[in-house]
């Protein structure tokens, strides 16, 4: 497919688009395999996938530092592939495997690393956003310089207690970014039928939080607005909101028919808006890349999302004993 | 190579589905992302995605076909190059893919930490020197000394600081520690609990006080969901090592929302500890040893017995370890169960009962999971009968799960039913008259062990 011509040319580097592309690739590319597997029967329960918002999170991750601190929802592979973790490791505990970052436990909603500090993976719509002040909380008592970024979507931002987050984030300046991926659904309710007022970037005034809306297609515009927040939250000035207006082209989970939308208006965005494509013209019209550098890549990515589905399948179920370890941490 | 385009699962329960319509026909080219049929689940009608960019080779379900089976090869896709023919080839063996059966798990015992025997080592040495304490004081000084040994343990809550206790529990730790480790909240539980599992999972030990435990209502979402199951749903990754602590149970004359027992609601919960002292060395030993403790602890105090004064060993380094049964009176006659604020109705009945020549044995649980099963069945061995007393609902209550235990474990010891002393099923009434009637009183005690006496 050849560049469009609507793309404008960029400042960011070669390298760095490259690897833009290639995170955002391998979080489609899995999350593709994912919805595969789950048709497969291999994949149970629910199963939400962040196809759409892949420019959301790489945006951030390029501004993060090691030490800095991830959460987010269930809607959760994106985020984990774009912190560093393995993607084996994620599609075998979507698989329910000894393999999984879980061992099999937790599943597609519930993964953790404490290495790529990554703290889950919720499964109750807005819970994370206190628990992510409160690792904000630990940072500035600790006084070791990190920042936590705390997403969650256009429906968590109707929880009270993403206000009550507000609230003590701001009055005792936690170094959190909060970032709400607005992919304009809550499951079924579009934003217009669930939100009073559309601007979510703007609820945090009551509180003194700064906040901005974000084009959440185009992965440096996230990068730059990402930088500013971090670069507040260093400064030790509190909390900052980042509304990156995002969006997800496949239904709520996997069993969800999305008959809420047109099958038109996922189409338009597909087609005009992509963030992949869009980091895909911007390399072959800054002459950064040849069709043939990208389907190098293509070729690497598929290789990665397919030797995870290997490894998802052919790693076993947890041991019998699993059942009853990790409920305690020995004393 | 020709890939199987196979019969999606497109729900969590969907094993088989109606082929509705084809939205592709053979020879087609299509794109990752395309739509090229609707499968009706059981639950909806789905557009079903490509996944592959490819030529749509052989269609292998006719649309319209019902109850085919998940996994099933629908239709076989060409990728570049290849023709028709490849889909013959591939048409031939369509394996399903299927996870290995889940060998039958042979344990079913309860995830709780229970002692192989009874534990009946004194909780300090024998010449200790001992004061008097309040609950009250044995409370905070549990708190300052971990505060002082470990620096990432802090406090926070309502009214903690500066107020200095709505109960006067933090008399004096905000001087001590400042206001870095001694933090008044806004009210807004909800949010600061969350915020305080954030900051365990960060590195830290918070303790949180709640004004009382029907506040904590407000922030059981964060308790259960976050703080008691993270461990596990993280392989043991991480957890929660913190306390949530305040008074529980019925005060005086505060009506029913602020006058209920939550021990049997905790009490249920795979990765939470429960603790329910009574006495001010319990207070402490049990808070001490729940501060350093690497789980979630559910901390259960009673606002009326903070003024109450025991004995408190005079040492350095106190702690009561959990899952210990302590066993205040020892009897032949019959065991009487309870904790918290109960073992008090549980003493002052032993005391009348002994007048009439029952000998009672009173055990105080202490702590509520782990639960020291053993201390109890053994007692009931001995006295082959049994009562517990609680100041909670009836209903699915500690004394309830006490009774099917011993049953399961001493049913040939038991000499007359075990009978739940608790609270009445109603929500506590304000009227004095009627409040005593709604709470436990010693002499439903009496009146449960004459039951099971046969007096």
């Amino acid at each position: 497919m050849a560049a469009r011509k609507t793309a404008k040319k960029s400042n960011a580097s070669a390298e760095e688009l490259k690897k833009f592309y290639r995170d955002m690739l391998l979080i489609r590319r899995f999350e593709e395999k994912a919805g595969q597997l789950y048709g497969m029967g291999l994949i149970g329960g629910f199963c939400h996938l962040y196809i759409g918002q892949e420019a959301v999170v790489v945006g951030l991750e390029a501004t993060a530092r090691e030490g800095d601190k991830r959460l987010t929802s269930y809607r959760d592979h994106g985020h984990m592939l774009a912190c560093g973790m393995d993607a084996n490791g994620v599609m075998a505990e979507l698989t329910g495997r000894a393999g999984g970052y879980s061992r099999g436990k937790g599943g597609s909603m519930h993964m953790f690393s404490k290495e790529k500090h990554f703290y889950g993976g919720h499964g109750i719509v807005a819970a994370q956003v206190p628990i992510g002040a409160g690792l904000a909380f630990a940072d500035k008592y600790l006084e070791n310089g990190g920042v936590t970024f705390t997403y969650f979507g256009d429906g968590a931002a109707n929880q009270g207690q993403v206000y009550e987050t507000f609230n003590m984030a701001a009055l005792w300046k936690l170094p959190v970014v909060f970032v709400i991926e607005n992919n304009q659904y809550a499951m079924g309710t579009s934003q217009e039928r669930s939100t009073s007022t559309p601007d979510i970037y703007t609820r945090g005034q009551a509180f003194g939080i700064p906040g901005e809306p974000v084009d959440g297609m185009d992965v440096l515009a996230v990068k730059a607005a990402g930088e500013k927040a971090v670069a507040h939250c260093r400064a030790g000035k509190g909390p900052y909101i980042l509304e990156v207006k995002t969006y997800r082209y496949r239904g709520h989970s996997m069993s969800d028919p999305a008959k809420y939308r047109t099958r038109e208006e996922v189409q338009k965005m597909r087609s005009e808006k992509d963030a992949i494509e869009h980091v895909r013209d911007l390399l072959l019209i800054g002459k950064h890349a040849t069709e043939d550098d990208l389907k190098a890549i293509d070729k690497e990515i598929k290789a990665v999302v397919n030797a995870s589905a290997d490894f998802a399948k052919a790693s076993p179920e947890p041991d019998p004993q699993e059942l009853w370890t990790d409920i305690y941490a020995d004393v | 190579m020709a890939i199987e385009i196979l019969m999606p699962a497109l729900s969590p329960t969907m094993e088989e589905g109606t082929l509705a319509k084809w939205l592709v026909k053979e020879g087609d080219t299509v794109q990752s992302g395309d739509v090229i049929a609707e499968i009706e689940t059981d639950k909806a009608t789905m557009e079903f995605e490509a996944v592959d960019e490819g030529v749509v080779g052989k269609l292998l379900v006719a649309e319209g076909t019902e109850n085919v089976a998940v996994n099933t090869a629908i239709a076989i896709m060409l990728e570049d190059g290849e023709d028709a023919s490849a889909a013959v080839v591939a048409e031939v063996a369509v394996a399903a893919e299927t996870p290995v059966a889940t060998a039958p798990v042979a344990a079913s015992v309860p995830a709780q930490v229970a002692a192989p025997a009874p534990d009946r080592s004194p909780d300090w040495p024998e010449g200790t020197e001992v004061k008097q304490q309040t609950v009250r004081e044995a409370l905070r000084d549990a708190m300052s000394e971990e505060m002082r040994r470990d620096d990432t343990v802090f406090l926070m809550g309502e009214e903690v600081a500066e107020y200095q206790g709505a109960y006067k529990i933090s008399q004096g730790m905000l001087d001590e520690f400042g206001s870095k480790r001694v933090i008044d909240t806004p009210i807004t539980e909800h949010g600061f609990t969350g915020i305080a599992v954030g900051a365990a999972f960060g590195g830290l030990r918070p303790i949180v006080e709640f004004m009382t435990f029907n506040f904590a209502m407000q922030a059981i979402d964060q308790i259960i969901n976050s703080a008691a199951k993270t461990r596990y749903m993280s392989g043991g990754q991480m957890g929660a090592p913190m306390v949530f602590r305040g008074a529980n149970g019925a005060a005086a004359r505060v009506g029913a929302q602020h006058s209920q027992d939550y021990s049997a609601w905790y009490a249920q919960i795979p990765g939470l500890k429960v603790v329910a002292p009574f006495s001010a060395s319990d207070a402490k030993g049990l808070l001490k040893t729940a501060i350093r403790d690497p789980n979630p602890v559910i901390f259960l105090e009673n606002e009326l017995m903070y003024g109450r004064a025991f004995d408190v060993p005079v040492m350095d380094d106190f702690t009561v370890p959990f899952g210990k049964a302590r066993i205040w009176r020892e009897g032949s006659d019959v065991t009487i169960v309870s904790f918290s604020i109960g073992v008090q109705y549980a003493l002052d009945a032993a005391e009348e009962l002994a007048k009439e020549g029952i000998s009672a044995e009173v055990i105080d649980l202490r702590s509520l999971r782990p639960i020291d099963y053993e201390t109890v069945i053994a007692s009931v061995m001995k006295t082959n009968r049994c009562v517990t007393v609680e100041e909670g609902y009836p209903v699915a209550s500690i004394g309830n799960h006490l009774s099917a235990t011993i049953m399961e474990r001493a049913f040939d010891y038991l000499d007359a039913p075990v009978i739940n002393v608790a609270g009445k099923d109603v929500p506590m009434p304000y009227a004095a008259n009627l409040e005593k009637l709604a709470l436990v009183t010693a002499d439903d005690v009496i009146a449960a062990v004459k039951t099971v006496t046969y007096r």
